[in-house]
């Protein structure tokens, strides 16, 4: 790092070292490598069915919002609230969860912290599709399919592995004495889980919740098995526009579009953040 | 994942477990507290991974096809045999391998090739890393349909145009070649999520340790063999860890770009095919039970041989 302090000035007085400049074109050329499917996803959007199936890509030819009006006629509107609805509701019960759980494991910590860690890590290991036979039979025989609340449950349970995980390494970060102190304060331990130690780490509970957000807003497998017409959400929809005749990838790059954009917005502005709570575990 | 995994790992040295934040106050009553807070999740993980996974265990006993309810019966180890001998499992367990293992081998060392380039200070920096982890965001669902139908596809697809100006002629990528869709696919997506977290690492790098190396003669190249590389060890740990447990349970590409065609079919797609396209519960449940036990034994392995934070060191708090 201060490698770097040292030579910076050196190199703004000095020429732009031409072997600089090349690794700066190569990784641009990468990047944008890596960008381009969204990118290229955006501008077809906005294209007529025609002009996005084009043999050759086109560039300039006729951009309109027809697509975006084409997808809210066919009910999109419904399957972007119900997947806000779950992921919200899944995410705000995950973190009541995870973050008494985290710390029980990390500051406040039962005597095999490990063995539940593991546990709770290891849960994400199993297949889902193990677990899922039963469930969808019981959710047929009460009438629980197509219903959201069924499946911000199970979102619970799918996001509970990770929030504990990530709240923990912030946890661990959290000096033991300021914990302590509430204690001399007279406050109970609950008190100082809520009042002390979580506002010290609301910025990696908030990257947590983001992820939980994420990774609920993303599912697509209960999503296609246990959701039908009313509770449908946005990516079983998405796949729909593939069985229709004829061409559909320029409604469908709509559609994505819309489903991508708000975890997209996001993730870029809390990237800082969330690379904190994945790459602490590695260390703490 | 099952109660059996926890029980191997109460190996950690008892004299070492107690650290400075139990000494203060009374022992039992911080650990009741802890135990009290973290029952909700505990609980709630049970039922909703764990109890179905019983009834799983119960179904695979079964024979029990639900388009003929009527004729459910108790079945024995028929469906396990079944599972060894009808020749879907092997192959499906393969393809899971070569699929998983491939991505996650080649998400991380394109990663670390990103999070190098992109460590380094140049001209939109910024910008660079906000588009790059771009693919990590987008809905895996959208991302297997837009590489199926807008980059892939033999018609008009960008690919195929992309290597006709080098003058390749097209190739039927979704028919002829539906593996390494997949593995593209997952790679596109997961290459940006290595480079976050090794770009942290790499930047959790003390800088005095590498002006130190940089003063005693060492070249970039050999700085970054051996100092920069072990750094790196345990950041490259937890990228493959979440990489395999995510890419694990693939099957929105699956499901969505090739059902399965062209060694393809993995074992999350081979168990949705088997129990609700084939109707067989009692099949798909034993395919489930073993795949459980064979991911349980692995992840026990995997976790506790490599990860530092499963290893029977206090971690010092």
């Amino acid at each position: 790092m201060s490698a770097t302090n040292v030579s910076a000035p050196a190199r703004r007085a000095g020429k732009v070292k031409p072997g600089a400049v090349a690794l700066t074109i190569v990784t641009w050329v990468i990047v944008l490598l890596f960008f381009f499917p969204v990118a290229w996803m955006i501008l077809n959007g906005f294209k007529t069915e025609a002009a996005a199936a084009s043999a050759t890509p086109k560039i300039f030819t006729e951009y309109s919002f027809d697509q975006y009006r084409e997808v809210f006629r066919r009910g999109m509107g419904l399957y972007l609230l119900n997947s806000l609805a779950v992921s919200v509701l899944s995410t705000v019960v995950v973190m009541a969860l995870a973050i008494p759980a985290a710390y029980a494991l990390s500051v406040r910590r039962i005597e095999k912290w490990q063995d539940a860690l593991f546990f709770f890590i290891s849960t994400r290991f199993m297949p889902v599709a193990a677990a899922i036979i039963p469930i969808f039979l019981l959710l047929r025989v009460i009438g629980g399919l197509d219903n959201l609340w069924w499946l911000g449950i199970l979102y619970v349970g799918m996001n509970i592995p990770l929030a504990v995980w990530m709240m923990r390494s912030f946890f661990s970060e959290v000096p033991l004495a300021i914990c302590e102190a509430a204690q001399v304060d007279g406050a109970g331990y609950m008190r100082e889980l809520w009042r002390i130690a979580l506002p010290i780490v609301a910025p990696g509970a908030a990257a947590a919740a983001l992820i939980c957000f994420i990774f609920a807003w993303n599912e697509y497998f209960l999503a296609l098995l246990l959701t039908s017409v009313a509770a449908k959400t946005t990516p079983p929809f998405l796949g729909s526009f593939v069985d229709g005749r004829g061409q559909f990838l320029a409604v469908l790059s709509a559609a994505s579009t819309i489903a991508v954009l708000p975890v997209v917005a996001a993730g870029w502005l809390a990237q800082k953040r969330l690379v904190r709570g994945l790459a602490m575990g590695a260390v703490k | 994942m099952t109660a059996t995994a926890t029980r191997g790992a109460s190996q950690p040295t008892p004299t070492k477990r107690k650290g400075k934040n139990v000494a203060k106050h009374g022992d039992a009553e911080i650990a009741r507290f802890a135990r009290k807070i973290l029952m909700p999740a505990l609980i709630t993980s049970i039922v909703v991974t764990q109890l179905p996974f019983l009834a799983t265990i119960y179904y695979s006993f079964q024979n029990w096809n639900l388009a003929k309810p009527e004729e459910r019966s108790f079945a024995g180890f028929d469906n396990y045999a079944a599972v060894f001998t009808n020749g879907y499992f092997f192959p499906s367990l393969l393809s899971t391998i070569v699929i998983v293992g491939g991505s996650v081998l080649l998400s991380l060392v394109i990663g670390l090739l990103l999070a190098v380039l992109l460590d380094r200070k140049f001209l939109g920096q910024g910008l660079a890393r906000t588009l790059v982890i771009t693919p990590f965001l987008v809905m895996p669902a959208a991302a297997a349909l837009i590489w199926k139908w807008s980059m892939f596809s033999s018609e008009g697809g960008i690919v195929n145009w992309a290597i006709g100006l080098i003058g390749i002629d097209p190739v039927a990528w979704n028919t002829d070649h539906p593996m390494f869709t997949i593995v593209t696919v997952l790679t596109w997506q997961y290459a940006p999520f290595m480079m976050l977290i090794l770009l942290a690492g790499l930047q959790s790098q003390a800088g005095e340790v590498l002006e130190a190396a940089s003063v005693d003669g060492a070249g970039p190249i050999r700085t970054f063999l051996t100092m920069t590389v072990p750094h790196l060890r345990s950041y490259a740990e937890l990228a493959a860890m979440l990489g395999v447990i995510l890419m694990g349970q693939v099957f929105d590409p699956v499901n969505i770009m090739t059902k399965g065609a062209g060694n393809t079919k993995t074992i999350p797609y081979l168990l949705y095919e088997r129990a609700f396209i084939g109707q067989r519960v009692g099949e798909a449940a034993a395919y489930g039970v073993i795949t459980v036990i064979i991911t349980i034994v692995v992840a026990t392995v995997v976790l506790r041989s490599l990860f530092t934070v499963f290893k029977n060191v206090e971690v010092d708090r």
